[in-house]
């Protein structure tokens, strides 16, 4: 009852879905007491599509266009996850040098992925000028992925088999010279938020998160290994080319804003060694395989590492040319509850940061959740679960 | 008479202004957030629309154009309508990609509506999965050219 009172005194600030800082629609309620916020809670939902439910209406091959769509910045890791699966269910190997070109356009994405959120977090800060630097050098590595796949975002570099892009000499020469332009800039970012004093400022100290409490709410990615976790799936349960590449994990321990921007910016060495690694170990052969149309009966689980952290599929199959059931879990949405349990404490200014500071996608995060009562507990089977589903959305 | 020269001199004021520097608010209604990455590309140094004097701005209120991206959720369907209202006339809009003209990859999906202009009225396309920022500064400037007519 007190609580209630008091909560009546304090003020909440409402924050989107359309809102300047952030480019996707999401809405956010921070309560505040004077500066300092004591309480958060945010709303998602705005784009949900319904793509789970729209695979099982589209073969496997068109799902997987769809799948690339659920997130444009990681559109690569969906469909390599989502083809990486049905090739398990079908008893398909993809040929090792899609594996390995599967792991090389893994890579650029992860260089450009971490290059974005770099600038989105500076312009957060209020740091423009690193912002506009970081785009304009992200521009090198999309001119790459451009280069090797036809498109700059949504490349569809896979396809149920294999990969539909080969490398030629020519272009790993290209990616070789655009490595190293971006080493040498990397290597300025990583100066700059080591030692300027405004960007430490805003994010030295800010939104720590110990290691037991990262394991508790389950932080993953990027947002973990800040903290100290290790966990990387390209290590821990190696898939595609990183069988044969592997990865060093990166990890500091502060569990602040510094240390998830520092991890970020070391794990872009991390892929410009391993792209370096792969192209000059680039196995021969062919680039793809024959694919059954129909995939036979199974589930299987799918894990691939975005550069956000862990991507999970579920993925179910009744033998027909059509999936049964996909099920799609994307790292943005386990560590919402980081920024939650981090934002309590800190200023109302460092929101804007500390959102970012998970690299935050709101339409990978956007599920359409059913909230049921313990008491009225049901059990349904699939199918009647499935009508229901039909039915509801009618 | 005389109220009729000033008033034609204000429109043209008004009209020299607004084509010369539109100021722009970015909405995502459902996209998967290609089209938005482009857009923020379109800002930064290589491709750099702030040279034509085009701005993004935060709040609908200060907006003349509205760019628009993603198809319609029935979750933002109401969003959009409240945005687009929020703004002063006159006002004008840009639907960015394949989502936004039809629905695009998403088209048939349960918590789609389809394209931008199911809902509000859309004034250029720019088609494209995502379109190019070339494509996109390409079809601002189309956008422009018509209002100078
Ligand atoms: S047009 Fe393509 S890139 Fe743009 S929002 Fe739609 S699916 Fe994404």
């Amino acid at each position: 009852m007190e609580e209630q009172v008091q909560a009546k005194n304090k003020f909440v600030v409402p924050i989107g879905p359309q809102h300047p800082a952030l480019k996707e629609p999401g809405h956010f309620e921070f309560t505040v007491d004077g500066e300092i916020v004591v309480g958060a809670t945010v709303r998602l939902g705005y784009a949900h599509r319904g793509i789970e439910k729209g695979c099982e209406d589209r073969n496997w091959a068109q799902g997987m266009y769809l799948v690339e769509r659920v997130c444009g910045i990681c559109s690569h890791i969906h469909a390599m996850t989502f083809a990486l699966g049905a090739e398990k269910l079908a008893n398909v190997t993809a040929p090792p040098r899609a594996q390995a070109i599967r792991l090389l356009v893994g890579e650029l994405e992860r260089i450009h992925s971490h290059m974005l959120w770099l600038g989105v977090q500076a312009h957060e800060g209020g740091f423009d000028t690193l912002f506009m630097y970081t785009w304009r050098d992200r521009e090198t590595v999309m001119d790459l992925l451009e280069m090797l796949t036809g498109n700059r975002v949504n490349y569809s570099a896979n396809v149920l088999g294999g990969v539909k892009c080969d490398v030629t000499d020519p272009i790993a020469s290209e990616i070789l010279k655009g490595m190293d332009f971006l080493e040498q800039r990397a290597r300025y970012y990583l100066d700059i938020v080591s030692t300027d004093e405004t960007f430490l400022g805003r994010t030295r100290d800010v939104g720590t998160m110990t290691k037991e409490q990262a394991l508790r709410i389950g932080a993953i990615g990027p947002t973990g290994r800040a903290s100290g976790l290790e966990r990387d799936v390209r290590l821990n349960a190696p898939y595609a080319g990183y069988v044969d590449f592997p990865i060093k994990v990166v990890t500091e321990q502060g569990g602040d804003l510094l240390a998830r921007t520092l991890v970020r910016v070391k794990e872009l060495f991390e892929s410009i060694r391993l792209i370096r690694e792969v192209l000059d170990k680039l196995p021969p052969g062919e680039i793809s395989v024959r694919m059954p149309r129909r995939v036979p009966e199974g589930a299987v689980v799918s894990r691939v590492e975005a550069p956000r952290g862990e991507v999970l599929y579920y993925m179910k199959s009744a033998g027909s040319d059509k999936p049964e059931r996909i099920k799609i879990r994307t790292p943005s949405i386990c560590n919402w509850a980081t920024v939650m349990a981090t934002a309590v404490g800190h200023k109302l200014a460092d929101m804007p940061m500390l959102l970012a500071g998970i690299d935050p996608c709101f339409s990978c995060s956007d599920r359409s959740v059913k909230i049921v009562r313990r008491d009225d507990e049901q059990y349904m089977t699939w199918e009647a679960l499935r009508q229901y589903g039909n039915g509801f959305y009618r | 008479m005389e109220g009729n020269f000033e008033r034609t001199l204000i429109d043209g004021l008004n009209t020299w202004a607004r084509t010369n520097s539109p100021w722009a608010i970015h909405y995502n209604s459902g996209s998967c957030n290609g089209c938005d990455i482009e857009i923020l590309a379109t800002l930064t140094p290589r491709y750099d629309i702030e040279r034509l004097g085009i701005k993004l701005q935060g709040s609908p209120r200060h907006a003349d154009v509205l760019i628009c991206t993603g198809p319609v959720s029935r979750q933002s369907r109401d969003r959009l309508v409240r945005i687009y209202e929020q703004m002063p006339d006159p006002k004008f809009v840009v639907a960015v990609g394949s989502c936004a003209i039809s629905g695009g990859a998403f088209r048939g999906l349960y918590n789609i509506m389809g394209g931008i202009d199911e809902v509000i009225p859309v004034n250029v396309f720019i088609p494209g999965c995502p379109p190019r920022p070339e494509a996109i500064i390409y079809g601002v400037v189309q956008l422009l050219e018509t209002l100078k007519k």
